[in-house]
C-alpha cells in the first residue's frame, strides 16, 4: 500500500492553468488533424471513379465536381428519366447526375432541357450551342467503344443495330465493309465509331443486340488516347496549328545528355 | 383537444412545414409539378425564384469554382431570408434530418436515458464551429465541395426527393448516434450546416422571449429545449434568447404553463 503512495500523490497535484492551456490546444489540433485527414480520405475515394456518363454541356469532371450543386434539377428537366442522381451505394461521386446508356440512353433532345436549368453552370449552355442556337449534335458525354471480339458483325454475322440506332445516322457510326476470307462470298460489315462525330448518347449501347453489349459508352477521358505534340500531321494545316503552343519534355538520358551531333562523331568507346 | 393544440401548435406547424415541403418537392420530380423543384442544396420556385444554400455555395467559392449569377442571386436570398427570421430556424422548420433527431430525442426522454448516462455531456457544441471551418479547409485543398459530398442532410432529402438507395443507413447512423451516443448529437454538436446557420442568425430580428416575472421555475423548457444553453436565463432574468444557437422551434413556448416564454421581434423586445 505504501508504495502507491507517491502516485496518488502525483495525481493529486493540481493541473496548472499553462498545462491545461497548452494540452487543451493540443487536442484540438490533433483532433481537427484526425478528422480532416479521414474526411480528406473520404473525400478523394467518392470523387474517384472516372467511369461515370455525365449530362450534355458537362465541363471538366474537376470541375464538374466543385461546381454541381447537386440539386437534381437537370434530372428532373430529363423528360425520359435517363439521369439520374447518384444514390449512397451507386459508387458514383454522391449527389452528382449521371446515365447508364444500357438501362437509359440519352434521346438527344433538340432543345436539351436539362443543361439552360443548371443554377451553377456545371451543365455549360454555351459549349452546346452553335452560333446562338443549342445543338446536341455538339455533346461530348461519351464516345461509344466497340469490342471487336464480342461484336457479332466482326464475326461475319449480318447486324447493323448500331449502325440503325445511332441518331446522327451514317456519321457518328458508318460501315466497313471488307471481303470474309473465311466463306469467299460473303462481307464483313464493321461497325466504326467516329470520335469527332459520337456524343456519348448511348443508344447504340441500348441497341445492341449481344448479352453484355459490344458496342458501350466510355467517358471520352477514359476511351481516348492523346497524339502529343511530337506527333502532326503534316499535310494537315489545321493540325499543324498545334505547333503554335508545342510543350516540350526534355529527358536527360546517357545517350542524350550531349548533342545528338556530338554522339554521331564521337566513336566513343567503340574502337 | 384545445390543450393539445396549445402544447403542440408550433410542433404541429413545423412538422406541416417540413413535410410539406418534402411533398413539393418529391412531386416536382415525380409528377412535375413546378411549385418547388429541385432540393435544399438549390431550387427554383415556379421555376423562376432560385434559391440556393449558402453554406453550399460557400464551399464552392472555397473550392476554386465560378458562381454563376443565378446560384448567387439564391444565396442572396436564402441568406438575407434566414438573417431575418433566424438562421436555425431552417434546422427545426425545413431539414428533414430534424425528424429524425427529435424522435431520437423524445425517445431519449421516454426511457429516462439522460439519467442512466447522467446529465454531463461528453463533447463540447462548439465541434460544429470546428466542422465548419475544418470543411473549408478541406474544400480549398482538395477542390471539392467537402461537406456535400458527405452531408446526411443532403443526402436524406435527395434520398426521399430522388430515391433512396443506401440513404437510409445515413438516417439510422443518425438516429442511433442521437439515441445512444451524444444527446443532441448531430444537430446540437457536430453538424456544420448549423453551426454555419448559428453564425448567420446572430442578428435575427424573430426571438423567443422570457419573462421572468411569471416563470415557476419547472424547467420543463430546459428539458424540451435541444440547444438548453441558449436558456440560460429561465428563472433569472427577463432578456430575449439572443444566441444564434437557438433553432427557433418554440418547443419551450408550448411546453411553457406559465405564460413565460413566447416569440417576439428582437428591438420590440428590448424596449
Amino acid at each position: 500500500m505504501s508504495e502507491n503512495r507517491p502516485i496518488n500523490k502525483k495525481k493529486r497535484q493540481p493541473v496548472s492553468d499553462r498545462r491545461k492551456f497548452i494540452l487543451n490546444m493540443a487536442r484540438g489540433a490533433g483532433l481537427a488533424a484526425m478528422g480532416g485527414f479521414v474526411w480528406s480520405a473520404y473525400v478523394d475515394e467518392v470523387t474517384a471513379s472516372t467511369l461515370v456518363l455525365r449530362p450534355p454541356g458537362a465541363i471538366k469532371e474537376d470541375d464538374f465536381l466543385k461546381t454541381c450543386i447537386k440539386c437534381g434539377l437537370c434530372v428532373i428537366a430529363c423528360p425520359y428519366d435517363t439521369l439520374v442522381l447518384a444514390k449512397p451505394g451507386d459508387n458514383k461521386p454522391l449527389g452528382t447526375p449521371y446515365f447508364i446508356p444500357r438501362d437509359i440512353p440519352c434521346y438527344m433532345c433538340p432543345d436539351i432541357p436539362c443543361v439552360p436549368v443548371c443554377p451553377t453552370g456545371a451543365l455549360d449552355e454555351k459549349s452546346v450551342t452553335t452560333d446562338g442556337v443549342l445543338d446536341i449534335n455538339i455533346a461530348e458525354m461519351g464516345l461509344a467503344v466497340v469490342d471487336a471480339d464480342s461484336c457479332i458483325a466482326f464475326w461475319g454475322i449480318q447486324c447493323d443495330a448500331c449502325y440503325r440506332a445511332c441518331p446522327i445516322l451514317g456519321v457518328a457510326i458508318t460501315i466497313e465493309y471488307q471481303k470474309n476470307e473465311r466463306t469467299g462470298k460473303h462481307a464483313f460489315m464493321k461497325p466504326i465509331v467516329h470520335s469527332e462525330a459520337c456524343t456519348g448518347c448511348g443508344l447504340c449501347e441500348r441497341a445492341c443486340v449481344t448479352e453484355k453489349p459490344a458496342i458501350f459508352v466510355l467517358p471520352r477521358e477514359t476511351a481516348m488516347g492523346r497524339a502529343g505534340d511530337y506527333y502532326i500531321k503534316g499535310w494537315d494545316k489545321d493540325d499543324e496549328k498545334r505547333l503554335e503552343n508545342a510543350s516540350e519534355i526534355k529527358t536527360t538520358t546517357e545517350i542524350s545528355k550531349e548533342s545528338a551531333m556530338d554522339s554521331l562523331n564521337d566513336a566513343g568507346d567503340l574502337y | 383537444m384545445a390543450t393539445l393544440w396549445n402544447n403542440y401548435r408550433y410542433l404541429i406547424l413545423r412538422r406541416f412545414t417540413q413535410i410539406g415541403l418534402l411533398v413539393l418537392y418529391f412531386g416536382a420530380n415525380a409528377w412535375g409539378w413546378t411549385v418547388l423543384m429541385g432540393n435544399l442544396s438549390s431550387s427554383k420556385v415556379f421555376g423562376i425564384i432560385p434559391l440556393s444554400d449558402p453554406y453550399a455555395a460557400l464551399q464552392m467559392l472555397a473550392a476554386g469554382a465560378v458562381l454563376a449569377a443565378d446560384l448567387l442571386i439564391g444565396v442572396l436570398i436564402l441568406t438575407l431570408f434566414y438573417f431575418i427570421i433566424g438562421g436555425r430556424a431552417f434546422c427545426s422548420w425545413v431539414c428533414p434530418v430534424n425528424m429524425i433527431t427529435d424522435s431520437a430525442n423524445f425517445l431519449r426522454r421516454k426511457l429516462d436515458f439522460d439519467r442512466v448516462q447522467g446529465i454531463k455531456q461528453p463533447a463540447s457544441r462548439n465541434i460544429r464551429y470546428w466542422v465548419l471551418a475544418l470543411s473549408l479547409i478541406i474544400s480549398a485543398v482538395m477542390g471539392v465541395t467537402a461537406f456535400e459530398f458527405l452531408s446526411p442532410i443532403s443526402m436524406v432529402h435527395r434520398g426521399i426527393v430522388f430515391g433512396l438507395g443506401f440513404g437510409w443507413a445515413a438516417m439510422l447512423i443518425i438516429f442511433l448516434f442521437d439515441l445512444f451516443v451524444l444527446k443532441n448529437g448531430w444537430c446540437g454538436h457536430i453538424c456544420p450546416l448549423g453551426g454555419f446557420y448559428s453564425i448567420l442568425g446572430k442578428f435575427s430580428l424573430i426571438r423567443v422571449h422570457h419573462t421572468q416575472e411569471n416563470c415557476t421555475l419547472c424547467m420543463k423548457c430546459k428539458v424540451v429545449c435541444p440547444e438548453r444553453q441558449v436558456l440560460h436565463m429561465i428563472g433569472k432574468e427577463s432578456l430575449p434568447v439572443l444566441s444564434g444557437e437557438c433553432t427557433n422551434c418554440a418547443r419551450c413556448i408550448e411546453v411553457c404553463d406559465d405564460d413565460a416564454l413566447g416569440f417576439s421581434i428582437r428591438n420590440l423586445a428590448k424596449k
